[in-house]
This record gives structure tokens, C-alpha cells and sequence, in this order.
């Protein structure tokens, strides 16, 4: 007969054991989530969990802040509000100029046979907190899946473009900011309408133009707006401006240093637009002829 | 010298597994706080410090499983790599099970020091993962956090203790 151990000596596996079997799931994940980007399922459902728990979290600061604004000082509202209104007139006049060239625009579109750009509609929403990963640059909004976001979306505030939307949650969504290291805008120079790829550093407040050839024209001071050839970023809206170009004959590329408008890292609140554009299809890639050998020896 | 390295004997009362989850929900809540700028680099992670307590003192009431899951709930709220909080977790709930008999038997400055190092192997973890995974180095800041949670080990371990501790017996002499 064998003789099966007393119950107070069974523990299982062996913390080693353990510690490996874990250590294969989380691999696993981790190589899923990075390589695949698989979890975008698994990670929606598992964030109804933590989201009560981030919305309490969150709630002290939001209160304090709303406290804050409870008690500002009479003149503080006034001095405001006459900013506001001064702001307000100056505007106007564009604004009544700017109905008359829409309309001459879709006249002259329409003339052209080009696409008419489409006006964006755009959703207030709060930023809930900054993610607290000291890898990346995101922050966190409190509009998600329920409220018609889109992972893709891009973010702007008052000024320029603040980031892009990269993952929802049903009730939160993730912005990647375009200082993120490896975050993409394409842009074009206001001055003289030259494209370029503006590229996230890793830094805050730090943005850099890749890939522009050593005499292309870029000046301290040149706006770059989004020129909205990648469908995601609707044209026009301000993006970053050139703060130091720095040309060297040793290297391929000129390195052009940017700082982003917008207040990519102090907004309380950013607006996501929804700008889905028609675009046309993308021309279908003709098939590879497979390549013979015979062909190449010919060459 | 030796009644001060070794950890003074005393009997405990048994730990309630309730009291065990509201401490890590508390330090997830501590972690989930806004924190930003520079508050951000001197953060500790709470939620590592609370695992790796009661993986020292509790081992065969929490373990593996919590420190894993618990890890998961990490990565989705900072929006960072699926299993990189998790994989670091596990890690540390192995090296406080392996070392709970050791570490209990000091006093507590020199369980300060068998912290910090676990807490910048939490660190280094993470690190190593988001390198793999293209990230820059983001500065030695980094690793400030750990240092703080190694100075904050010994008001945590007085605190959390506190329920287990009988009241005193007026007929004590």
C-alpha cells in the first residue's frame, strides 16, 4: 500500500516550479502584447476591473482642482473675461472672412474635381491622469469605447495636435503623445510647403524631423502644420515649430530639433476628433513575377 | 549587537486574509494616484512593498497567484507592456517566499537592506524588459523609487502588523 504524505506537507509545487511557470505566462504575454498585439481583447476586459479603482484614484486631484477654481479672485475673473472678449472680437473677423473663403474653397474644389476636406467633429475629454510609465509618454482620457472613441484618433488641444489615440478601454482610452520616442506626425512647413516626418524623442518638448537632407529649407522658427497625406491627422492643424537646425556635413541627414505647440504635457482637458476621411482605395500591389533563375542569369 | 540585528520574538496574532486584500488594493490605490513630475521618479512602488511584505511574513497566505494578477491590473492602468509589472512581481513574491525565514529572524534595519535590493531587482526587471522591448534608458532617477520604498519598509511593516498585535493584558505584571 503507499503510503500518500500527511495534508500539512503538501504545498504544492516548489516556489522554483512556480516561479517559472509564471515567468513562462508572463512571457508569453509579453511577447504576445509587444510582436503580435493580440491582448487588445483580453486587456479591454481585465481594465473593467481596475477602472473603478482609477476613477477613486483620480478623484482627489480633480476635486482639489475644482476646488482651486471654486475660489479664484474677483479680478482674476475679470481680467479674463476682458482677455476673452478682446480675443473674441479678433477672432470674429477671421471667423466671418473664413465662412466666405470655405465656401469659395468648395467652389473652387468642386471646379477642380478634388475632394472636398471634411469637417471634423471633435469630443471634449478629460484627462484623467499621466501614465505613471516612466517609458513612455501617454496620457490617460476619460472618454472610451462607450462614447465612440477610436484607437487611431488624433488628439488636440486649444493650440496643435496633442498625440493620438492607441488603445480604449470601455470607459478610459490611452493617448500616446507625439513627444513618445518613435511617435509619428507627418507635417509640412508653413513657409514653403515642404513635407517631412516629425518624430517623437522621448523627451518632453522635444521633437525632431527625420530623414531631411542637409540643404532642405528649414529655419529656427518655421511652423509645421499636419499635412494629413496618412489619413489620420486631418490637414492644417499646427503640429510643432523648428527650434534648432543643426547641419553637419558628416552625417547623411540634417538634425532638426522641434518643440511641440500644444501643451503636450499641462492640458486638463484635449479634444479627439473624429475626422474619418474617404479616402480612395490604395492602388492593389501588382503580384511579385517569382523569380527564376534563368532570368537572373540572363541579367 | 546581537539583540539588535536579530528581530526581538514576539507571538502575533493570526492575519485575517480580508485585512491582507484591503492592504493591496490600498497600495494599488497608492499607485494609481496621479502622481507626476518629479513625484513620479521619487514614487515607490507600493504595490511591489506590499506583495513582497506579505510574501515575507504570510508566504503560504499569498504567493504567486495575487502577485501575478496584481502585476496584470498594474500594466493596464499604466498603459505599459502586457506581463512586464506581472513577470517582475513573480519574481519578487519568489525571492520573498525563498528568503521569508531569513529576513524574518532580523531586526528591522537589516530588513531594509534585503529590501532595497529586491526592489531594484523589481526595477531592473522592468528595465530589462522595456530594453528588449526598444526603450530608452530614461536616467538613473529611475531607480530613486526603490530606495524610497526600502525607507519606507519599516513604518509599513509597523503599520501592518498593528491588527495582529494582541491588546494588552491588564493583568501582565
Amino acid at each position: 500500500m503507499e503510503h500518500s504524505p500527511p495534508p500539512f506537507f503538501k504545498t504544492g509545487p516548489t516556489p522554483l516550479a512556480r516561479l517559472l511557470i509564471f515567468s513562462a505566462l508572463s512571457l508569453v504575454l509579453l511577447v504576445a502584447d509587444a510582436r503580435f498585439r493580440y491582448l487588445t481583447v483580453l486587456r479591454e476586459a481585465a481594465s473593467v476591473v481596475v477602472y473603478p479603482l482609477q476613477r477613486i484614484a483620480s478623484a482627489p486631484a480633480s476635486i482639489a482642482r475644482r476646488a482651486g477654481e471654486f475660489f479664484v479672485t474677483h479680478s482674476a475673473l475679470r481680467e479674463q473675461n476682458a482677455r476673452l472678449t478682446q480675443d473674441h472680437v479678433a477672432k470674429a473677423a477671421a471667423l466671418q472672412q473664413l465662412q466666405a473663403l470655405q465656401a469659395e474653397n468648395a467652389h473652387l474644389r468642386g471646379l477642380l474635381g478634388t475632394r472636398e476636406r471634411v469637417n471634423a467633429k471633435s469630443t471634449l475629454a478629460e484627462v484623467l491622469y499621466a501614465a505613471r510609465d516612466p517609458f513612455t509618454r501617454k496620457i490617460v482620457i476619460d472618454q472610451g469605447l462607450q462614447h465612440g472613441v477610436k484607437a487611431g484618433q488624433p488628439v488636440i488641444d486649444s493650440i496643435g495636435v496633442v498625440g493620438q489615440i492607441t488603445q480604449t478601454y470601455p470607459w478610459l482610452s490611452e493617448v500616446t503623445l507625439i513627444t513618445d520616442k518613435g511617435q509619428l506626425v507627418p507635417v509640412l512647413n508653413v513657409r514653403n510647403g515642404l513635407r517631412a516626418v516629425l518624430a517623437g524623442t522621448g523627451n518632453d518638448g522635444m521633437l525632431e524631423l527625420k530623414f531631411i537632407p542637409l540643404n532642405a529649407d528649414f529655419q529656427n522658427g518655421d511652423r509645421l502644420v499636419t499635412s494629413g497625406i496618412d489619413g489620420v491627422y486631418p490637414p492644417g492643424l499646427p503640429v510643432a515649430e523648428v527650434s534648432n537646425v543643426e547641419r553637419n556635413a558628416a552625417y547623411l541627414f540634417a538634425r532638426i530639433e522641434c518643440k511641440p505647440l500644444a501643451g503636450v504635457n499641462s492640458n486638463t482637458q484635449v479634444l479627439i476628433v473624429d475626422a474619418e476621411r474617404q479616402l480612395p482605395d490604395r492602388p492593389a500591389i501588382a503580384d511579385k513575377p517569382a523569380p527564376s533563375r534563368k532570368l537572373r542569369k540572363g541579367m | 549587537m546581537h539583540a539588535r540585528v536579530m528581530a526581538p520574538q514576539e507571538i502575533l496574532l493570526p492575519v485575517k486574509p480580508a485585512f491582507i486584500v484591503v492592504t493591496l488594493l490600498g497600495a494599488l490605490f497608492l499607485n494609481l494616484l496621479p502622481w507626476s513630475g518629479a513625484w513620479l521618479w521619487l514614487r515607490p512602488d507600493f504595490v511591489a512593498l506590499v506583495v513582497l511584505y506579505w510574501c515575507v511574513e504570510q508566504p503560504r497566505r499569498i504567493g504567486f497567484t495575487a502577485a501575478w494578477l496584481l502585476g496584470l491590473l498594474m500594466d493596464i492602468a499604466d498603459g505599459s507592456l502586457f506581463g512586464q509589472h506581472a513577470l517582475a512581481y513573480a519574481v519578487l513574491a519568489y525571492a520573498g517566499i525563498v528568503l521569508h525565514r531569513r529576513v524574518q529572524r532580523f531586526s528591522i534595519a537589516p530588513q531594509v537592506l534585503h529590501v532595497i535590493p529586491l526592489l531594484l531587482l523589481n526595477d531592473v526587471i522592468v528595465l530589462v524588459i522595456r530594453t528588449v522591448a526598444g526603450s530608452d534608458f530614461p536616467g538613473y532617477q529611475y531607480f530613486i523609487g526603490s530606495f524610497i520604498g526600502g525607507a519606507l519598509w519599516p513604518p509599513l511593516s509597523f503599520l501592518l502588523k498593528l491588527p495582529q498585535r494582541p491588546a494588552p493584558d491588564p493583568d501582565h505584571v
